[in-house]
């Protein structure tokens, strides 16, 4: 697939009712007491964020000494759409049935995934939206699938830990959820994870993946993942993606044939 | 009353089907003692402070007593040995202890045995009295300001410094909070000790320690005095150590604590055994404290479906209710859990709320129970997740929960910027203002949706109570029925630290509060 690089410029700015207005909202809290003098800080704080035709909409005493704005104003800030970059897994998604029979077909055994919160987090939902029998939305979790053997060890897996117990099953595929952020915890554990997967000769072999609220696409590239998956992902975003990954590394699949923008 | 729906025979056969499921468990519990209950006594003996290695004193002195195999005769036993040893202080018997060839100390004369027994308990009786007397205190500051109406309005602060939190929790009073929550740092759960001293690093909350707990009560107080409402400190009780934080919450006078019979075993894989040790004797501090214990069966419907895993929670809740009884603790401390859960993109699912809600209040009339908002379908389109949180309110007022946790719009984002609990306080304070007494004025109809639903998962649960009587209560947990989490009775962490009482094992605290002289 090819993709088209076109230099002419797109201009865009924020749109409130009409093109080009600039306008934005946005709402925060300083530390003083709620006053004229308060709200006066706020449209001046936000003059510093370069906006004009401040509106400072609401004044909320939100407790003794801070006071909560919701402002409006406008934005001079002019992108050019044209040249932003972004890597987006693009996958041409498969229902639950069809994928099943693709890898039936095409990869003639069960694809096994392991997935787990490795470190100190202890927050199971995304892992077991993604992981468990029931799924996420409406959309079955990889344990449902027939041509899936999903493994979801839990929370405060050691990765050493998930990365063996991947190992000892010639695992596919290795999910590791994040959702506990605080000091960027999880970015310092990802990249333990990384160092770990290096360490047991994994990396480079098996699809390693991230998963997180906080967690995107970008993010996981640059930590050292295969990808990222963030809010709102499915399991069968997941389920389709591994399943190319398999592909790709059986030579099945031209690498990068379903992606756009994937960094090269 | 919210709706009626079901007979009181029936709910009166869902408790003695709880008694049942629970007696085989009693004698578990009766039997043994763990490690942490253990250190829990020590504690009470004032037994404080760390090692040179910065391990807790308690736990040097119950390692050692473990390791020399003398542990079934109770920590109180050998505490009562060091001061006849000549210990002039807590600090100064664990020294005496942790140097004495303990495997070679014969016993005593039964008649210096039974005086060592009696001054002991003298000791014992005189820490109790000093524990009432320090909850008495606070007892008398919520009598001189009232805490506001319920569905009291519980939020969280999770900063990992002590300090910041004390600021964060001053603000949510001011905005019109009614419980403060220090969330604990993650993975405390799993620790076999408790930190001590005040704490400023933590991942995801902050530690809970005795004198964290000392810092934030003290806060709290002082702005309770000055907005005239009392305003209440909880923290969790879980894990391993979960009666020795039951004891440090006490001693500091909270006023809640998270505490369940399951959650360990299900959610933090905390062997079965030790959790359900650990439970009674810290219920039993929490009877005697006045402490209001909060349930965790929302947890069951963030991992299960919310739709189909209704009937668990309210199977669970009459579960925890017994065990909370046979602990001693009253119906006004039964803050027992359940959530708002059920994916929003259903349709009805205002109804099948309320069903569920009111069918909890139906079968817990006189508990304050607890309310916890949506978490699982949370979407960080804030302006709809804060509308969403809202339907919360709305339902916790209609069925006169007593404990609302309210949800933040960026739930499933961060934790909780300052502004996010404002926002929420305020449209919290305006549904329950607006829409108090509204039970009173609608009457749900008995052939209706909300009623047949509640019909439908209580039978549901009577069915999964009438399994767990049959097969029992490991048959079922290990068949993934609560929680859709399986766990095995000699699985998990922490069953190493479970002991077999000796028989002249020996606990005056705990005959204290059982009721024996």
């Amino acid at each position: 697939m090819t993709t088209h690089h076109t230099k002419e410029k797109q201009l865009i700015r924020a749109y409130g009712d009409r093109r080009d207005d600039g306008i934005i909202q946005l709402s925060f809290t300083l530390p003083v007491t709620a006053s004229e003098k308060a709200k006066e800080a706020a449209k001046l704080y936000c003059q510093k964020l370069g906006l004009t035709d401040v509106k400072v909409a609401a004044v909320e005493r939100a407790a003794e000494h801070y006071t909560f704005f919701v402002v409006y104003g406008r934005s001079g800030v002019v992108l050019d759409y044209a040249e932003i970059d972004t890597p987006e897994i693009i996958i041409k998604k498969k229902s639950f049935d069809e994928l099943n029979a693709f890898i039936e077909e095409e990869i003639s055994r069960r694809v096994v995934v392991f997935g787990a919160c490795t470190g100190t987090d202890t927050h199971t939902v995304g892992i077991d939206a993604i992981l468990n029998m029931k799924g996420f939305s409406g959309d079955y979790g990889l344990e449902r699938y027939p041509w899936f053997e999903a493994y979801n060890l839990g929370s405060q897996v050691p990765n050493a830990e998930l990365i063996r117990r991947a190992k000892e099953k010639n695992a596919d595929a290795i999910l590791v959820s994040q959702v506990v952020t605080q000091r960027d915890v999880h970015k310092d554990n990802s990249r333990a994870f990384i160092d770990e997967a290096k360490r047991q000769g994994v990396y480079g072999k098996v699809t390693l993946l991230l998963g997180g609220p906080r967690v995107d696409h970008k993010l996981a590239l640059e930590l050292g993942f295969d990808a990222g998956f963030g809010p709102g992902t499915k399991p069968s975003d997941v389920a389709n993606f591994v399943v190319h990954q398999v592909l790709q590394r059986l030579g099945k699949e031209q690498k990068g044939a379903h992606y756009e923008g994937e960094p090269t | 009353m919210s709706g009626l729906f079901i007979s009181d025979e029936q709910i009166a056969h869902a408790r003695a089907l709880a008694r049942d499921i629970t007696d085989p468990i009693f004698d578990l519990i009766a039997k043994h003692t763990t490690v942490s209950v253990e250190r829990t006594v020590l504690r009470w003996f004032g037994v404080d402070g760390v090692g040179n290695m910065g391990a807790p004193l308690v736990n040097l002195m119950v390692d050692r007593l473990k390791a020399a195999g003398v542990l079934n005769k109770g920590a109180a036993y050998w505490y009562g040995r060091a001061l006849r040893m000549g210990a002039s202080s807590p600090l100064d018997a664990v020294e005496r202890l942790t140097a004495a060839p303990l495997e070679a100390l014969q016993p005593l004369s039964p008649d210096d045995e039974a005086k060592l027994r009696q001054e002991v308990r003298v000791e014992a009786r005189a820490m109790a009295q000093e524990l009432k007397d320090r909850v008495a205190r606070r007892t008398a500051l919520r009598h001189e300001f009232p805490p506001g109406q319920p569905p009291h309005k519980y939020v969280i602060v999770a900063t990992g410094n002590i300090f910041d939190d004390v600021d964060q929790a001053r603000a949510a009073a001011q905005a019109g909070a009614d419980v403060i929550a220090v969330i604990r740092s993650t993975a405390q759960s799993l620790l076999d000790y408790v930190p001590h001293g005040a704490t400023t690093e933590g991942y995801g909350g902050t530690y809970a320690t005795q004198e964290n707990f000392r810092i934030m009560r003290e806060a709290l107080d002082d702005e309770s005095r000055k907005l005239k409402r009392y305003i209440q400190l909880t923290n969790y009780s879980s894990g391993l150590c979960m009666s020795e934080i039951a004891f440090s919450a006490a001693w500091e006078h909270l006023d809640m604590l998270l505490n369940d019979a399951m959650y360990g075993i299900l959610f933090r894989d905390i062997n079965m055994r030790r959790t359900f040790i650990d439970q009674y004797f810290s219920r039993r501090i929490c009877a005697l404290a006045g402490i209001i214990i909060n349930t965790g069966e929302d947890n069951y419907i963030t991992t299960a479906d919310a739709y189909d895993a209704a009937h668990t929670v309210i199977a669970s809740q009459f579960i925890n209710e017994t065990f909370a009884k046979r602990a001693g603790l009253e119906d006004w401390q039964l803050g027992l859990g359940h959530s708002y859960e059920i994916d929003p993109h259903r349709p009805d699912t205002l109804l099948l709320e309320l069903s569920q809600a009111m069918l909890v209040r139906r079968c817990f009339p006189n508990a304050p129970l607890k309310y916890m908002p949506p978490t699982k379908h949370k979407e960080t389109d804030i302006f709809f997740s804060h509308a969403y949180d809202v339907m919360a309110d709305l339902v916790a007022v209609w069925t006169r929960q007593g404990i609302q946790l309210l949800g933040m719009m960026t739930e499933a984002m961060h934790t909780p910027l300052l502004a996010d609990r404002y926002v929420a306080l305020k449209s919290a304070s305006y549904l329950h203002r607006a829409a108090r007494g509204i039970d009173e004025e609608f009457t749900v109809r008995e052939d209706g949706k909300i009623a047949n639903r509640a019909r439908l998962v209580f039978g549901k649960a009577i069915e999964l109570l009438e399994e767990c009587r049959r097969d029992g209560m490991v048959a079922a947990i290990s068949r993934g029925r609560f929680g859709d989490v399986k766990r095995e009775e000699t699985g998990g962490k922490g069953l190493d630290g479970v002991i077999e009482k000796a028989p002249d094992y020996f606990n005056p605290f705990l005959d204290l509060m059982e009721g024996r002289p």
